[in-house]
């Protein structure tokens, strides 16, 4: 199994919020900024108002790798590793693994949307591509 | 600046060489010395990158205290960097200590042995492997499967591609330049000839980065001496003056959320050097690049100014970074071909040219050279001169 991220004050609402379905990204209520990864100050204007929101959870791929290697003896390979814009957080990138998805097809700009799966305490964010057509 | 490199040093390198971490280094701490003229009780002062590491096995076997203890070192100073620019932090700090007193001569050290962790079973340089949790940078990579430093490099390559039209071929020109060094170069692990059609055959590993696009994970260690200017005087070879260095660091600690993934944060610490000299990369003789990811070639080449952005594929394809062309880039064979040092073996091998030492590859009256460490955001530059 892939260790599982350290739970923090900071990014505690990110590892968990799948467990509503929620892809929950820090905000600054003073200004707005989004903060990714997490923390308690917003690094924009100080404010210590800083909370988790949940966003819409789609986004367009800004970069991706297929990963061929198996770098644990039971890691089943391959698979896609995307990094991606979120619609309704400029500035913050969402990187994971994709799901659904066949591997030589996926090309930077192609939309997709969030999936979670529980992992221990944490639900790990996934990405899947939203279908032509597809309402997202 | 009141700093220089006085000596350098490498041990047999080599995969699986069964042979201890300090060993490796007290081998390449006597070369060093005995390069600078120096013995054991000049040196006061001792610094490394990272500092002892258990998380990833044979990627820091070594810290500063058992080195001191079992070199018999008698300092007045030391220091282990794990966060700072990149792999050169340690040459850094000990240029900063000399400058201010702290130490005359300080021995700075970098020891691997991933090969035979490797090949003991346990996965080298897979950072987390085998733990339940990771924290910091690297839990926002690891627990989605982004393991490999591969994965990190294969998103910079795959955007650069996209934006700039670089293609593998552009990545194999440097692959394929970098063997062509290292045949020449009796130290280096890979020895057999690299075609194009052999890179372009390898597997894949993290798409578009396939096998000759990764450095080599060996056994071996490395020491550079880093003097006071006063002190470097009385070595054995001319001194290569610390003429500027440059470590800013503009983005977060992340390899995904720069704004401008084409670029790293050797971009910053690239601007920074240039910003400290009269020196420019047209007096430049030769380069010492970070190459754990061959697409870190081209972007360092950027970052430091020796072509524009996005330019770097027309760059290589002109023929200027491999044998005979105008800015030589890792003459040793790099670590894609002559192993991974972190950075150290660049540096070395930049010195031996500066010293006229590089037999079989020398670089006519190499005067300037520049050197680059680290990838994503993690990045120092340095740039050296022998009067």
């Amino acid at each position: 199994m892939l260790p599982l991220p350290e739970l923090t004050a900071e990014n505690t609402a990110f590892w968990t919020g799948g467990e509503r379905g929620e892809l929950m990204i820090a905000l600054c209520d003073a200004c707005g900024k989004a903060v990714h990864p997490p923390q308690l100050l917003c690094p924009a204007c100080g404010s210590q108002q800083v909370a988790p929101r949940a966003m819409a959870g789609t986004g367009t791929i800004h970069t991706f790798t297929v990963n061929h290697q198996p770098w644990l003896p039971d890691m089943a390979v391959p698979f896609v590793l995307a990094v991606v814009d979120l619609d309704d957080a400029p500035g913050v990138r969402v990187t994971t693994r994709m799901i659904d998805c066949d591997p030589q097809a996926v090309r930077i700009g192609q939309r997709v949307t969030i999936a979670f799966e529980q992992s221990g305490d944490v639900w790990l964010p996934l990405w899947r591509p939203i279908a032509e057509g597809e309402a997202a | 600046m009141k700093a220089a490199i006085t000596g350098v040093g490498m041990s047999d390198i080599g995969r699986n060489t069964g042979r201890a971490a300090m060993l490796h280094l007290a081998q390449a701490a006597d070369r060093a010395l005995a390069r600078a003229g120096l013995t054991r009780a000049d040196i006061d002062g001792i610094a490394t990158y990272p500092g002892k590491a258990e998380g990833s096995p044979g990627m820091s076997p070594l810290g500063t205290g058992e080195v001191r203890a079992a070199l018999g070192l008698q300092t007045r100073w030391h220091s282990a960097v794990p966060d700072g620019p990149a792999q050169m932090a340690p040459i850094m700090v000990a240029a900063m200590a000399v400058a201010t007193g702290q130490a005359r001569h300080v021995l700075c050290f970098r020891a691997l042995t991933e090969s035979s962790s490797q090949s003991a079973g346990r996965r080298a340089s897979i950072p987390g492997a085998g733990k339940a949790q990771v924290g910091g940078w690297l839990s926002w990579l690891v627990p989605v499967g982004a393991m490999s430093a591969s994965n990190w490099a294969g998103w910079m390559a795959q955007r650069y591609f996209h934006e700039f039209g670089m293609t593998r071929e552009h990545l194999g020109m440097v692959a394929v330049g970098q063997r062509q060094f290292a045949q020449a170069n009796p130290m280096a692990v890979m020895q057999k000839p690299l075609t194009m059609d052999d890179y372009l055959a390898a597997r894949m590993i993290s798409q578009p980065l396939g096998l000759f696009d990764c450095d080599i994970p060996i056994d071996g260690a490395a020491v550079v001496i880093v003097s006071a200017a006063d002190a470097a005087r009385d070595c054995r070879l001319p001194p290569l003056r610390i003429e500027a260095m440059g470590s800013a660091l503009r983005s977060a600690e992340t390899w995904d959320q720069r704004a401008d993934l084409t670029t790293m944060g050797a971009h910053d610490a690239g601007a920074d050097l240039w910003a400290r000299t009269s020196v420019t990369p047209q007096d430049v003789d030769v380069l010492a690049l970070y190459d754990g990811f061959s697409i870190f070639v081209p972007l360092w080449l950027e970052a430091l100014g020796f072509c524009g952005h996005g330019e770097a594929k027309d760059f290589i394809a002109a023929g200027h970074i491999g044998p005979g062309g105008r800015y030589p880039v890792n003459t040793g064979g790099g670590q894609l071909s002559g192993g991974r040092l972190h950075g150290f073996g660049l540096l070395h091998e930049a010195c031996l040219q500066l010293w006229g030492e590089a037999d079989g590859r020398q670089v006519a009256d190499a005067r300037t050279a520049v050197c680059g460490m680290g990838g994503g955001f993690i990045a120092g530059a340095m740039l050296l001169q022998r009067d």
